[in-house]
């Protein structure tokens, strides 16, 4: 008798769980939308906005020697907090889990080097843009290459997947390429004068110029420009309106070559100025 | 290139700041093994009852934790199901969560397994003094196959301390993240610092796991010397 009582209860709890565990992935469609976590007027009764960082990147997001987040993207993100009036929460990111952290509600806004693209264009929204970066080809300082054409026929270093690497195969043919995996490779490969000259994103050019002072960034620009802006989890149209709003009168005081002076220069060397990466003032 | 990599360690607060990762990593882990080891027993239990619905229920969980990789499960956790259904925890409590169930999983095997493998006769002498079945699992089957059950479990204590080490994905502090943070940051000035900062991380889990292996390889021997004779 006792014992059959015991049987029924647990089976009635399993048939429960499972009943639950199927509904409770059944009723995720109802969830979401109708209320907006990351709207200005939530953030604002929240007090925090979370905005998502690099944390290994140099000098746009990182952790410097005393643990302090850092860099050009944190200083930004520091400023739009101070100008909502509420503090900065910030969450590391990596380039793979950007898109995520927005479309799961983990941060509010995406400051980590995001590079506008159409593909990404689908996913999230982006804002004005904030800075641009385009390829950028590095040479030997006394073998300098200043234009495109004095690489035809010769071996240009790149790395596999980078924009260089499509902008040459798709509209330079007529240059060589050597592909590498790794930035460390390439690099070595430009120092051991296996090509002519080595072409990547030019900001991080620049700062690696710096640091190998035998080598110049003799072209600057060449390709399409890439633009670098905040994002908002799509559909997000209050803080996005807000965040075009904030570029706009940030870009109109100067806020980002002020930026770029203290949170850039100093990585970046003096043949190099503002106006190569912050965008002009309209 | 005077100064050689090693100072990156000591300069400003970064020895302190993996320290604190460590910590991070320990606790995660420690919490995880606490209750997940509780769950299991729990659960291994029941996998030993003779009631069929409740033990497909089981199995089925048993599997799921078993086959999908754990980086698959923090990433279920952390990104998918947060937008489905509005479930939303900081990454550190949702990290401990993943584990406690995934603890759970493999530990109710554990412990079924050594239950199951006490000598019938044990059974039946219970039954036959009259113990009913609590009685049965509290003074015959559970303190008779928890000698069974150690070495295994310390055995996934060290697998457990090993996986936190791909918490970073989901953007927990960990020892390896802040480790990351150091090498990047300090890239351009300490180039061999990869090198130096990863060493400590390895000293780091070499010192928590090390002595938890050599204490279950104790008690293997142990018991297999009283069994023996």
């Amino acid at each position: 008798m006792k014992k059959n009582w015991v049987r029924k209860l647990i089976t009635i709890v399993t048939m429960a769980a499972a009943l639950v565990l199927v509904l409770a992935g059944c009723g995720n469609s109802k969830s979401s939308s109708s209320n907006n976590p990351s709207s200005v007027s939530a953030i604002k009764k929240k007090g925090t906005i979370r905005i998502a960082v690099f944390g290994d990147l140099p000098p746009y997001g990182w952790v410097n020697k005393d643990g302090k987040r850092v860099g050009y993207d944190v200083k930004l993100a520091h400023q739009v907090a101070k100008d909502l009036g509420v503090k900065v929460k910030f969450v590391q990111v990596n380039a793979n889990n950007r898109v995520d952290a927005l479309n799961s509600n983990k941060v509010d806004l995406v400051l980590a080097n995001f590079t506008v693209t159409p593909q990404r264009k689908q996913v999230v929204s982006f804002a004005k843009p904030y800075m641009k970066v385009s390829v950028g080809v590095v040479s030997p300082k006394n073998k300098p290459v200043t234009k495109v054409s004095q690489l035809q026929g010769k071996n240009v270093i790149v790395t596999k997947g980078t924009t260089a690497e499509t902008y040459f195969t798709t509209d330079q043919k007529k240059v060589k390429l050597l592909k590498f995996d790794s930035k460390t490779q390439q690099f070595n490969a430009l120092k051991n004068g296996r090509g002519v000259a080595l072409a990547d994103d030019n900001s991080y050019l620049y700062a690696w110029s710096k640091s190998n002072p035998k080598y110049t960034v003799g072209i600057k620009s060449i390709g399409p420009k890439s633009y670098i802006a905040p994002a908002v989890k799509k559909g997000n149209k209050s803080l996005l309106n807000w965040t075009n709003k904030e570029i706009t009168k940030l870009t109109k005081k100067s806020y980002f070559v002020n930026d770029y002076n203290t949170e850039l220069k100093p990585y970046f060397g003096k043949e190099v100025k503002p106006s190569d990466i912050v965008l002009p003032t309209k | 290139m005077a100064h050689s990599g090693i100072s990156v360690l000591f300069e400003g607060t970064n020895f302190m700041r993996l320290l604190g990762g460590l910590w991070v990593t320990v606790k995660i882990a420690a919490v995880a093994l606490i209750f997940g080891i509780i769950l299991g027993i729990i659960l291994g239990v029941l996998r030993t009852f003779k009631n069929r619905p409740l033990r497909v229920v089981l199995r089925l969980y048993l599997e799921f934790f078993r086959v999908v990789p754990t980086v698959v499960l923090l990433f279920l956790f952390y990104y998918i199901l947060p937008r489905q259904m509005n479930f939303n925890l900081p990454a550190d409590q949702l990290a401990t969560l993943v584990f406690v169930l995934w603890v759970g999983a493999e530990m109710s095997d554990i412990v079924r397994g050594a239950l199951i493998s006490v000598p019938r006769h044990q059974i039946e002498s219970g039954k036959a003094i009259g113990l009913n079945r609590f009685q049965l699992y509290r003074y015959v089957l559970i303190p008779q196959s928890l000698t069974l059950e150690i070495p295994a479990t310390i055995n996934l204590a060290t697998r457990v301390i090993k996986t936190t080490s791909i918490l970073l994905l989901i953007s927990v502090m960990d020892v390896i993240n802040i480790g990351q943070q150091i090498i990047e940051a300090n890239n351009h000035t300490y180039p061999t610092g990869v090198f130096w900062v990863y060493g400590l991380i390895f000293l780091f889990y070499f010192l928590i796991d090390y002595p938890l292996s050599w204490w279950a390889k104790r008690l293997e021997k142990r018991r297999l010397e009283k069994a023996n004779g």
